[in-house]
């Protein structure tokens, strides 16, 4: 199946979860990657249970903050 | 080097103002040319933590941003905040959170709010360098 991952369209297996795919792009640090498919926010202990469908459309996004 | 046109300076200046006694946020996009990064747009968001010491980047708009500098052909270089209290450089809070080393990360002191001090910063770890940001 198709997926478009941070704009890019690539070939993955069906099924793939989207704790596969955080491993087969070597996102660094994910425990502070939110993940949305399709422009809804996955939570991340539901990672390893959300299977991607065709024609997904993903983001992975870091978080950003601070503190002065 | 890093530059940031006077106009998106402004945007940056006039939110922070407008968002104290809390600390401002967002986001810096542009193009990088061998080690020069250029601003050419930069996004405001709001702070969820709606605090004059914490801040984090609200998630929807967030994914909006990148997903008009994508449409914009821009890349994300990084994110800005302000110190409504303290000076233009990374707190301990600012090392431990900076995930991406390869991000500019600006800080916009508000502490002599006469004459405000923004600077931009490569965090590695524990290590900041200031990049020299040209505001033109």
């Amino acid at each position: 199946m198709f997926i478009t991952v941070a704009g890019n369209k690539k070939e993955v297996k069906d099924g793939l979860t989207v704790a596969e795919l955080i491993e087969q792009e070597k996102v660094e640090t994910p425990q502070y990657v939110t993940v949305s498919v399709n422009d809804e926010f996955v939570e991340n202990g539901n990672f390893a249970t959300t299977a991607l469908k065709d024609g997904d459309n993903v983001e992975f996004l870091y978080f950003m903050g601070g503190g002065q | 080097m890093i530059t940031l046109p006077k106009t998106e300076y402004q945007k940056i200046l006039e939110h922070a103002q407008k968002n104290l006694p809390e600390e401002a946020c967002g986001l810096i996009a542009g193009k990088i040319e061998g080690n020069d990064k250029h601003i050419e747009k930069v996004y405001l968001l709001t702070n969820i933590d709606h605090s004059n010491e914490h801040f984090s980047l609200d998630p929807k708009e967030h994914l909006a941003a990148i997903k008009d500098m994508r449409q914009n052909g821009l890349s994300p270089l990084g994110n800005w905040h302000s110190h409504p209290e303290s000076p233009s450089r990374p707190s301990q809070e600012d090392k431990r959170l900076a995930f991406d080393s390869k991000a500019s990360y600006l800080i916009l002191s508000l502490m002599d709010r006469e004459n405000p001090v923004l600077n931009s910063f490569h965090i590695e770890g524990d290590n900041a360098t200031n990049e020299g940001l040209v505001i033109e």
